[in-house]
């Protein structure tokens, strides 16, 4: 027989990589949110700028062309912060030699994408109904949910990101001009700070 | 002393079952047998024995086209699974110091 220590943990990690996803790369959360910080000053520039005045240049969001553009650069950063997300986690499973492809890695991702897509869907219906000003508030308050919702799934520090996220959209959502920036730091600064704690705590 | 020494858990594999049933609602063949590494066969022959000993329950659908066995650990495998770890841990207060 084994030792029973020995036995304990093994019956301990046995029940947490069944339930979790635990590849979640850290050094991601950390490029997620330079992208984030970076779309967000090219927002900034396009809508603002010259006047530093928030909330001056809100009317200007309802033009179609700004529009375009602002919608592409968001895509942009959606689509390089999933695509690093999925191949640094990648990376992580295969240097842990774990599976990548789990039930828990699904869990994970239907518990985080089912209120992130609702949320882009009724972001859409905003741009619809020109109600610019609730699109950055509504993107990180159901991001934060999400993020709650999925850390039953992955590394439980997860859930104070969510949080993080929430207080940043309900804060945009009652001071509307400040939403670009409550965005910058939710979608920017929270990333980079969670990303980097993370991959110091599991990632090296 | 609490808890029992179940012959069932000895071997690592079954343990190994058991601690995942546990914490699943169910758990399907092809998960198992990436997540505990081992070959078909093996993995085969271990569910096969703790379901004889009617701690776990098999139920057999399909995906599409494919086959899925799902596996379930019945409220008498939970049991003996507790009374398994009850004895460990009580093993390990005994004998410290």
């Amino acid at each position: 027989m084994r030792k029973p220590e020995q036995e304990l943990s093994d019956i301990k990690s046995m029940m947490e990589r069944s339930t979790r996803f635990l590849s979640l790369s850290g050094l991601a959360g950390v490029l997620a949110g330079i992208y984030a910080f970076v779309g967000a000053g090219i927002a900034w520039y396009w809508i603002y700028f010259p006047s530093t005045e928030y909330g001056a240049g809100t009317e200007t969001i309802s033009q179609a062309d700004l529009q375009i553009n602002l919608l592409a650069v968001a895509l942009v950063v959606l689509v390089l912060a999933i695509g690093s997300a999925y191949l640094l986690s990648q990376q992580k499973s295969q240097k842990n030699s774990h599976q990548f492809w789990t039930p828990a890695s699904k869990r994970f991702l239907y518990a985080l994408f089912i209120p992130v897509l609702a949320g882009g869907l009724f972001s859409f219906a905003l741009i619809h109904e020109s109600a610019y000003l609730f699109i950055a508030p509504t993107t990180l308050i159901f991001y934060g949910l999400g993020l709650i919702n999925a850390s039953h799934f992955t590394l439980g520090e997860i859930k104070n990101l969510g949080f993080g996220q929430l207080i940043m959209g309900l804060t945009g959502a009652f001071f509307p001009e400040f939403g670009l920036i409550c965005w910058a730091i939710g979608f920017g600064v929270l990333h980079v700070i969670y990303g980097s704690m993370m991959y110091y705590r599991y990632d090296r | 002393m609490e808890g029992t020494y179940d012959k069932a858990f000895e071997n690592v594999v079954r343990l190994r079952i058991m601690s995942i049933l546990m914490v699943n609602e169910r758990y399907d063949f092809n998960s198992f047998k990436e997540l505990l590494e081992v070959t078909d066969g093996n993995l085969a022959s271990h569910l096969r024995n703790l379901e004889n000993s009617d701690y776990i329950r098999v139920e057999k659908s399909f995906a599409g086209r494919k086959p899925l066995t799902n596996y379930s650990a019945t409220a008498a495998g939970k049991k003996a699974f507790q009374a398994h770890l009850d004895f460990l841990e009580n093993l390990i207060k005994e004998n410290k110091p």
